[in-house]
């Protein structure tokens, strides 16, 4: 019997899986009491030095601990013990109102910057160098001017958004088929109706695609930018979770940003799928 | 054919060259279309065909000279001059009855979606497309698609209809049938239309009067061929009529010697003391019993 491709697939990830798994149990894996010491030093020393033991926790210890975390994901005991769902869902809402924005500012100015030469050339000089900028080089500039941590997390978002939406949208615009604006003005269309009928369908696919880059690149720099503000947020999760020497729920955090950041570029490649159309 | 519904009156184009100095694509154009007829251009690639086509649409504007449709200046595409694509410019996004529809909303933008919907099918149905509403563009034919740009054209119920070889990139057979139905169509709405082609026969089978347009740069109108073939025919008989092949003999002849050396036949002309009038290209009416091509009589 043949089995189907995506079947076979499967079955290799869960083997490549499987064989990651082991080979980190073993080698986390404790060898057993190193030498006779006195049972209250071994108690100082802690079971690194005694039993063997890494101080990296097994898959075994993450896998437990992922159970509690998922058992009660959105508990609040206070500043400095709140839920990992908690903590995720501060991160996935300022992605969601800075990246909001920059569609709100990006879309609009794409298309005018898509429509006009003059303007894309004269916007053009600058959207080169602001585009290079590291996002988080803005970070003490918000701090100072929004003197606010959060807004200033969101602004950070809003800017790293900005520019793939920005240049996908005027390229979109730009490049939008002679023949099917041609269509438009033999129909008499007028420039608000062409705008929506037939130059957002036409360059959809492409401002999407702007779109999807940068989800990934605020996904990525939220992190970063909440170990700067703290607070709240999977990035604060982290950087808190290192100062308790939890490593633990440190290697539970990368995972969790892992899963939400492949949900959302999921979310987005399926609005491209849906806006795409076959020539 | 005396009524001038659309006259073209002295149009040039001229495109910058590589050495700054601006060329003429083709000069001092003049010809014009009755109300109800069906004129073809002829011409080799690159005499400017498409441009006058795209001027008289209002997609282009001549560099001199004037276009009168309706005794008013074209000033700009309107509803009333429909375009058919040579590569029928569907919207691809929209499905078959979408592109239909959204002609129809452009011309009537009062009219309810179901009114709308209901003028889209008919359209539909005249083309022969009943059934395949809900495609894609992508998923049909080319014959099919160019059919979706007829009924687009068709259902706007424009005064004029602008064709830039609509059939040319359809099989002999699927190009058949289209001409037949666009012919047919034509005739019975008594539709103005001017169309672009390089098919002799095509040409022949279609139209009233066929402009010869000689090669670029620098193109002008040769002569006009007014068509001996009756009005009634049918495309399996137009090759036995006894005209027939006089008409070809001419046009291919043209096509194939006169067009590139039209310069020379002009100053020949000029030397035995025939003055050439760009107003009023020579009309020439190709009949059985002139043996030689050159020798057509001129039509009244
Ligand atoms: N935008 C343009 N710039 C320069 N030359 C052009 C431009 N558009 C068309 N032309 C020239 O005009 C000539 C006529 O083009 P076209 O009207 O498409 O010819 P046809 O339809 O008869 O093949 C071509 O030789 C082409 O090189
Ligand atoms: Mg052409």
């Amino acid at each position: 019997m043949t089995k189907t491709l995506p079947f076979r697939a499967g079955l290799l990830s869960m083997v490549i899986l499987g064989i990651f798994l082991g080979a980190w149990h073993i080698a986390t894996a404790g060898s057993g009491p190193v030498a006779n010491i006195d049972p209250e030093y071994a108690k100082l020393l802690g079971q690194t030095a005694t039993q063997g033991k890494s101080a990296m926790p097994g898959p075994l210890d993450v896998g437990r601990a992922l159970w509690t975390h998922l058992r009660d994901p959105f508990y609040d005991r206070g500043t400095n013990d709140k839920g990992i769902g908690i903590q995720i869902a501060w991160s996935v809402a300022r992605v969601a109102a800075g990246y909001g924005l920059a569609i709100l500012v990006a879309l609009p100015l794409g298309f005018v910057i898509g429509m006009s030469a003059l303007i894309s050339r004269a916007l053009d000089p600058f959207i080169q160098i602001m585009k290079p900028i590291s996002p988080l080089a803005w970070m003490p500039l918000a701090l100072y001017t929004i003197k606010d941590s959060g807004l200033s997390a969101i602004f950070v978002i809003f800017i790293c958004s900005l520019w793939p939406m920005l240049i996908n949208t005027a390229f979109g615009v730009a490049s939008v088929r002679r023949e099917w604006l041609n269509v438009a003005r033999t129909l008499e269309v007028g420039p608000l109706r062409k705008a929506f009928t037939v130059i957002l369908p036409a360059a959809a696919p492409t401002i999407l695609t702007g779109m999807r880059i940068s989800i990934g690149i605020a996904w990525l720099v939220i992190v970063a930018a909440e170990m700067l503000v703290g607070g709240t947020g999977i990035g604060y999760f982290v950087w808190n979770e290192w100062n308790n020497l939890s490593i633990t729920n440190v290697i539970i955090a990368i995972l969790a940003i892992g899963v939400v950041g492949m949900a959302l570029d999921l979310v987005l490649s399926r609005l491209t799928r849906l806006v795409s159309y076959p020539e | 054919m005396s009524e001038r519904f659309i006259s073209i009156e002295g149009i040039a184009r001229a495109y910058p060259s590589a050495s700054g100095v601006p060329v003429a694509v083709f000069e001092d154009l003049w010809f014009s279309i009755g109300r109800g007829e069906f004129v073809c251009a002829i011409g080799h690639s690159g005499c400017g065909k498409t441009t006058v086509l795209n001027i008289l649409a209002g997609l282009d504007e001549p560099s001199t000279g004037v276009v009168v449709v309706d005794g008013k200046g074209i000033e700009g595409p309107s509803l009333d001059r429909a375009v058919i694509f040579q590569s029928h410019a569907l919207l691809p996004w929209k499905t078959v009855l979408g592109n239909v529809a959204y002609a129809v909303k452009s011309r009537w933008p009062n009219w309810s979606a179901d009114k709308i919907k209901a003028h889209a099918e008919k359209a539909l149905g005249v083309v022969g497309l009943s059934g395949a509403e809900f495609k894609k563009p992508a998923e049909l034919s080319g014959g099919m698609k160019q059919r979706v740009g007829i009924a687009r054209a068709l259902a706007i119920e424009p005064k004029i209809l602008l064709m830039d070889e609509p059939f040319s990139a359809l099989d002999a057979l699927t190009r058949g049938t289209l001409q037949d139905e666009v012919r047919r169509i034509c005739r019975d709405t008594s539709q103005t239309v001017f169309m672009i082609t390089h098919d002799v026969d095509e040409a022949i089978y279609l139209a009233d009067k066929i402009v010869l347009m000689t090669n670029g740069p620098g193109a002008q109108i040769a002569e006009i061929v007014d068509n001996p073939l009756p009005i009634e025919r049918a495309r399996a008989e137009v090759h036995k009529h006894p005209d027939y092949y006089a008409v070809r003999n001419h046009i291919v002849d043209f096509l194939v010697s006169r067009s590139r050396n039209f310069a020379e036949e002009e100053a020949a002309r000029l030397a035995r003391g025939v003055q050439r009038n760009n107003r009023h290209p020579p009309v020439v009416r190709p009949l059985a019993d002139t043996i030689m091509p050159g020798a057509t009589r001129a039509a009244s």
